[in-house]
């Protein structure tokens, strides 16, 4: 009797237990997430644990490599593909994504769920949520804040030796530059040097032809030389503001720090290629997206005291921009789980999770994290970031963005790496490009 | 009673399938197991070509699925035919094709010879000469440029050896001189053991019997390659420049990997030129005006080298 009624038990033990894991597999949806294959998406592998564990969802990730990340995903977008319900997409990519109906537009969700976009850094509202720009329309929720800085060898610039032939040579000391001028003439001063025993370069900086490489790099020294999208009180004017003198100028700061002081066939360069550069201990200075400060800082070779870290400096007269990365999370309007997606934002969004996801690597855009008095001296990069966020200046995120960034590449490519033409040439051409591209869209 | 296979397979046909299929003509029975293939064909080949053709007309593009299409006429056409952009990168593919195709030929065919000797180990050299093209391309372009990288590549290396040069003196992938050769180089690398086999068959499909009678009339031995060994062997070297054209016309893959097109837009074949316009800048009736500007030109040259093939295969 007694073993008739422990297995009844058992048995009905074993109904509930089942029952219960029927009902909450039923409930539970399967999420899949897309970005970028880099190292911030593993962070974010290891931070939404907490959202599993908490909503009982399961979150899957597709991570494609940088070089294909806009390919695969535009087309996933433009096909109307099902395989993302949450998307880190690119900063440029809003416009299209918001016009052609890809993204589900999150106002009516921030109001309902408290989600201020005034609690993020105000540059990451406008560049990776907002369109149109400067416009209350939200299509995407900060999430990852980069910006283009600069690492520099600390180690080689403390070196007295070194820093007593640069004073003699430049009158001044070997230290952070505050202007293009004087980052290409440290880099200069590097260039060919021996160092240890090993011939190192100047600068590892952005060339990359085929996707956007070359563009997020050159625009850093045209922002900082006084290049303009277009005319502030006549947008889509472009003539005189993308090819003006200053931009010219700064198109041909760019050269020169490419013909002077980069490694040998450093010719289509991008994020890898100067982080393997830089941490092979190859060159003094490296341009890079912020997401590569952590590892640096981590590494065996460069890491800790090694490396110091500083933003986009300065133009001729003083004006000081910086090319914006970084993405907002957005929901697929194709998804069909759209309800399961936007609780993954809103878990995302609060000031706990954004906190570890600072600590976990992750460049959190929110204030409450970055206004913290202790962000600053957390890490050793963390001001330097503050200071590059505070200057920061974005590409067109027009929907036409992939026919102006392949127009920006090749006329960049053409001039810089491949010696064709003037800088004047260059933007002329860009001009006639873009006008072309925005008389398609009937800009004008 | 002996019964061969077909035999058996009628007779345990079904008898409602045999009775309908009793009353088809073998015409019916012809178009009943080709149907298949040909919907296939109509579906993946000839549908996309004509609906390509027909978007050629149009200012569609994938990327904006609410925006109004027009038909625009030819003005995609023109756009291309008079873009200067168009016709450098026309010329790049001419360069690269023209190149290839004489390196691969010249090389290929006189790896064949040597290898058609009898000797030892010959077996062991053929493998070794094809094992490039059993690669894949990508992972060619991608080992390539390690090879060619200025500080520690083996390809540098080898020439700053040969020459007395710094390796890292020159770089073959950055230079607008080089990355066109760079490409060539690669490509050739690749490609002649497949040519090197085409005309192995066609040296291996001459009777010995045809030597042997030159060798009675005594005929040299350079007499004898001028006059049965070329003429016996063309048919075979012109399937093979016919492949290796149509191929590297639409060059993609390798070139990718090694150059991505630069520097600057040295080396962009219409192949990459055509993807960007087609997938990155998504103007998808100007790309399908571009395709059938391309289709219409290897179908085109590939035609007439076919009707001279004939004319050679004849003689």
């Amino acid at each position: 009797m007694k073993s008739l009624l422990t297995s009844s038990a058992l048995a009905a033990g074993m109904y509930i237990a089942v029952s219960a894991a029927a009902a909450s597999s039923a409930e539970a949806a399967d999420l899949t997430l897309c970005w970028a294959a880099w190292d911030p998406a593993n962070a974010l592998v290891e931070l939404s644990k907490d959202f599993e564990a908490k909503s009982g969802n399961t979150m899957h990730f597709e991570f494609v490599p940088w070089p294909n990340f806009a390919d695969r995903m535009l087309n996933e977008l433009n096909s109307g593909g099902k395989l993302c319900d949450l998307l880190i997409g690119d900063s440029q990519w809003i416009g299209g994504a918001a016009e052609n109906g890809q993204y589900v537009k999150l106002n009516d969700f921030f109001d309902k769920e408290g989600i201020k976009m005034d609690d993020f850094i105000p540059a990451t509202v406008v560049g990776y949520a907002e369109w149109p720009k400067n416009t209350p329309n939200y299509w995407a929720m900060p999430a990852f804040g980069d910006v283009v800085g600069w690492t520099y060898r600390k180690d080689w610039f403390a070196r007295p030796e070194l820093q007593a032939e640069f004073k003699q040579k430049y009158g001044r000391d070997l230290a952070v530059p505050k202007n293009w001028a004087e980052l290409t003439d440290i880099a200069a001063f590097f260039q060919g040097r021996d160092i240890d025993g090993k011939k190192v370069y100047g600068a590892a900086i952005y060339t990359e032809r085929g996707s956007e490489g070359i563009t997020m790099g050159a625009t850093n020294a045209l922002y900082s030389y006084g290049f303009k999208y277009d005319n502030p009180e006549k947008p889509y004017e472009l003539e005189g503001f993308v090819n003006s003198p200053g931009a010219v100028a700064g198109l041909e700061a760019y050269k020169k720090l490419y013909d002077c002081c980069t490694p040998p066939g450093h010719s289509d360069a991008y994020m890898t290629e100067d982080v393997d550069a830089y941490k092979s201990g190859q060159v003094a200075l490296q341009m890079n997206f912020t997401f590569t400060w952590p590892g640096i800082n981590a590494d065996a070779n460069v890491g800790g005291e090694k490396s110091g870290y500083f933003p986009n400096p300065a133009g001729p007269d003083g004006v000081q921009f910086a090319q914006l990365g970084g993405q907002g999370i957005s929901v697929v309007a194709a998804s069909e789980k759209q309800a399961e997606a936007l609780a993954y934002i809103k878990w995302f969004s609060q000031p706990e999770i954004q906190q570890k996801w600072w600590k976990l690597g992750g460049y959190s855009a929110l204030r409450a994290v970055v206004e913290d008095p202790s962000f600053a001296t957390s890490q050793p990069y963390a001001k330097p970031f503050l200071d590059s966020m505070a200057i920061v200046k974005d590409f067109w995120a027009e929907p036409s963005y992939a026919s102006l960034l392949q127009a920006a590449q090749k006329r960049f490519h053409d001039y810089v790496v491949a010696n064709q033409g003037t800088a004047k040439d260059a933007l002329d051409g860009l001009v006639k490009d873009w006008t072309a591209i925005f008389e398609d869209d009937g800009k004008y | 009673m002996l019964q061969f296979p077909i035999d058996r397979i009628a007779s345990a046909t079904p008898p409602a399938i045999a009775a309908r299929v009793k009353g088809l003509s073998d015409r019916a029975i012809a178009w009943l197991f080709v149907a298949p293939s040909i919907v296939l064909l109509l579906a993946i080949n000839i549908f996309p070509l004509i609906w390509t053709i027909r978007l050629s007309f149009t200012n569609f593009r994938v990327n904006r699925p609410n925006a109004q299409i027009e038909f625009v006429g030819l003005r995609n056409y023109i756009n291309i035919l008079t873009d200067r952009d168009i016709w450098l990168s026309m010329q790049a593919t001419a360069h690269f094709l023209i190149w290839t195709i004489v390196l691969q030929v010249l090389i290929g065919f006189s790896l064949a010879y040597l290898i058609n000797k009898k000797f030892r180990g010959n077996d062991l050299w053929t493998t070794i000469i094809v094992l490039p093209m059993m690669l894949s391309p990508a992972v060619v372009g991608n080992f390539w440029t390690f090879l060619y990288q200025p500080q520690i590549g083996l390809f540098n290396y080898v020439v700053g050896f040969l020459t007395g040069s710094d390796p890292s003196s020159f770089s073959m992938i950055a230079s607008t001189s080089l990355a066109p050769w760079a490409i060539i180089i690669v490509d050739t690398w690749m490609w002649t053991p497949f040519v090197m086999l085409i005309c192995l068959a066609g040296l291996r499909s001459i009777p010995p019997s045809i030597y042997e009678a030159a060798e009675c009339d005594r005929a040299s031995k350079w007499r004898q390659f001028w006059t049965i060994t070329i003429p016996l062997v063309l048919p075979f070297l012109m399937l093979a420049v016919l492949f290796r054209g149509i191929e590297n016309f639409k060059m993609f893959d390798l070139v990718v990997q090694l150059t991505g097109g630069g520097p600057g837009s040295i080396t962009e074949l219409t192949s990459i030129n055509l993807k960007r316009a087609a997938f990155e800048q998504w103007r998808t009736g100007y790309a399908s005006a571009y395709a059938v500007i391309l289709f219409v030109t290897v179908f085109g040259l590939a035609s007439i080298y076919v009707k001279a093939l004939n004319k050679v295969k004849k003689r």
